[in-house]
């Protein structure tokens, strides 16, 4: 019997997203659909195990091997800076990261900025590479809110659509980078199921280019 | 007689199966103290993968630190040079603190160090008691080689200036060609070269499947050097039917200030992370003013520490209970008895849940019975 391969998918709308890219390839597992609280389902005739992490902790899984593939978005990936192999690009939930506030908020002044982030390493780096001096406060939602306050000057988040930031008044000051959900594996498992892997990859890659 | 495999954990096995291994091909064990002076790390921070070092204040107030590497203290105190090679192994504990764990942690490796004149014959004996050392621990084990000076042509060909190239090899070593794109488009990189470099990041298979496409991908005398001393070693490998699992794969990369030439790194299946890693790294030798090569590698044995778990482990084979009324030699007896028969054996008067067995005995005056 050939190997399983497991894949690691974020719990939401992403990993859906991304679990009809696997159907549509003939990586389907059905039991999935049904409506019930187990987290663990495969599929013998395709050879895939499908489990549903948070979606942070996916290169978690993917880097201590407990998944041989997973998808997660760049922005984890930036601020964790897992050892793993980032294959390819989904190109679905794309988003950006960037610098936010207050309507009119100069980003370099100064003094020390304080910057409210669910993102300290890459709000580090971005400041770090323009020479200017922060204060990270780490806060785990509702971002949005440290400005109004006035606990930060500005903020490192996610942004989509700008709705959120504009109904509180607040507005996109610097893109620092553009994120969009990738197909990431991990290395050793990559060696020992190589064509497995690799056949999967390109076949996503085909649909990609397919629908381009 | 007690099998070895019986009471050696695997950890523990490798590192005999290893040592017999060097010592075969002339290496001599190497010793060395738990502790150097931290400057000597702190002149050589990049050469360490580990970024933090463990200090503490000797005696006099010199400042000190716990070694988080031993290749550093070999190739200070090597005799080696061009004309007659030093060959060294080690099995030593590095302090080192992980990516995430949040704490320093005291790790084993077993390595080995050819100091010298690195030639053909050389590498090619490296290579072959890496993918050994390899296969001691796991029939499936892959070996993925590079080439530093292949990746570094390939950088100049494309011109791009060393403060850019961090950030392009770091996505060679993800094998993310989206990523390269991505920053050769910012770089000003043409076209054509960055499809090389992605090419090159996507390579990956046996090294004589591979190195014909690696062939095709040159573009100067330095990818071609290259590609021409690893067509050797494949060809040395052959010859010792020892090829096998030998793959090329240039994601495999590492600190261009230090690393020359071919460098890998090692894996089994059923551990997620490279279990073994080295490469030739002449550049550090120079930094120390000493005229020789050198190539070594080293073994994470902690990461042997869950393998193969697969049957359920017991403390002892036997728990022998007993109680006040029996006989103090009776149990010398009765112990040795057991352990005569194969069987490790714990003897205690209760069994309290606290140790595991196999079996389950209890002496009387009827001599040993088993109860369960």
């Amino acid at each position: 019997m050939a190997e399983y391969i497991n894949i690691a998918l974020p719990k939401g709308r992403l990993g859906e997203k991304a679990y009809d890219i696997f159907e549509s390839i003939g990586y389907g597992c059905p039991s999935i659909r049904e409506q019930n609280r187990k987290l663990i389902f495969e599929n013998e005739e395709n050879g895939v195990r499908y489990f549903w992490v948070k979606p942070s902790d996916v290169a978690v899984y993917v880097e201590r091997g407990a998944a041989d593939v997973g998808i997660v978005g760049k922005d984890i990936l930036l601020e964790q800076g897992s050892d793993v192999y980032e294959l390819l690009d989904l190109g679905i939930g794309k988003c950006r990261m960037a610098v936010a506030g207050l309507k009119g908020t100069r980003v370099h002044s100064d003094h020390t900025l304080r910057v409210a982030t669910k993102f300290p390493n890459i709000a580090r780096e971005y400041f770090r590479r323009q020479s200017q001096e922060i204060e990270i406060i780490k806060l785990h939602g509702s971002i949005e809110i440290a400005p109004i306050l006035n606990m930060s000057d500005v903020i490192v988040d996610i942004v989509e659509t700008g709705t959120t930031l504009k109904e509180n008044n607040m507005e996109p000051l610097e893109d620092i980078v553009q994120i969009s959900a990738r197909l990431i594996a991990n290395k050793a498992g990559y060696k020992f199921k190589s064509r497995q892997i690799k056949e999967m990859c390109e076949k996503i890659a085909a649909l990609r280019e397919g629908k381009e | 007689m007690m099998k070895q495999e019986g009471f050696l954990k695997k950890g523990e096995q490798t590192v005999f199966l290893l040592r017999s291994l060097f010592e075969q091909y002339g290496y001599r064990k190497f010793k060395m103290s738990k502790f150097e002076e931290y400057d000597f790390y702190a002149d050589n921070r990049s050469f360490l993968s580990a970024e933090n070092i463990l200090t503490f204040n000797g005696l006099k107030g010199r400042l000190l630190a716990l070694k988080p590497d031993v290749t550093l203290s070999i190739v200070k105190n090597t005799k080696g040079n061009r004309e007659c090679p030093e060959r060294v192994y080690y099995t030593e504990n590095v302090y080192r603190a992980e990516k995430g764990d949040g704490e320093y942690r005291e790790m084993m490796q077993v390595g080995l160090e050819y100091i010298g004149d690195v030639d053909d014959y050389a590498v090619s004996e490296i290579i072959l008691l890496a993918k050994k050392s390899l296969d001691t621990i796991s029939a499936r084990s892959v070996l993925d080689i590079s080439h530093m000076g292949f990746v570094s042509g390939l950088m100049e060909a494309a011109g791009i200036s060393p403060s850019k190239q961090g950030r392009i090899l770091a996505c060679m070593g993800e094998k993310n060609p989206h990523g390269i794109r991505q920053l050769c488009r910012e770089a000003g990189v043409s076209e054509e070269m960055t499809e090389r470099i992605a090419q090159t990041a996507e390579l990956g298979g046996s090294l004589e499947e591979m190195l014909p496409k690696a062939k095709a991908l040159c573009c100067n005398e330095k990818m071609e050097q290259a590609v021409a001393e690893l067509e050797k070693l494949l060809a040395c490998l052959k010859a010792c039917v020892y090829d096998q699992g030998v793959n090329l794969d240039f994601s495999v990369v590492n600190d261009m200030d230090y690393y020359n030439g071919i460098i890998f790194q090692g894996f089994v299946d059923g551990i997620p992370k490279k279990i073994l890693f080295g490469g030739r790294y002449d550049k550090l030798l120079e930094k120390f003013g000493k005229d020789a090569g050198a190539m070594g590698f080293a073994v994470a044995m902690d990461l042997l520490e869950r393998y193969g778990e697969t049957e359920k482990t017991y403390d002892v084979d036997a728990l022998l209970l007993y109680d006040d009324t029996t006989d103090t030699i009776a149990k010398m007896r009765a112990v040795q008895m057991l352990q005569n028969m194969g069987l490790s054996v714990a003897a205690q008067k209760k069994d309290d849940g606290s140790i595991t067995y196999k079996q389950l005995c209890r002496l009387n005056e009827r001599g040993v019975e088993v109860i369960g």
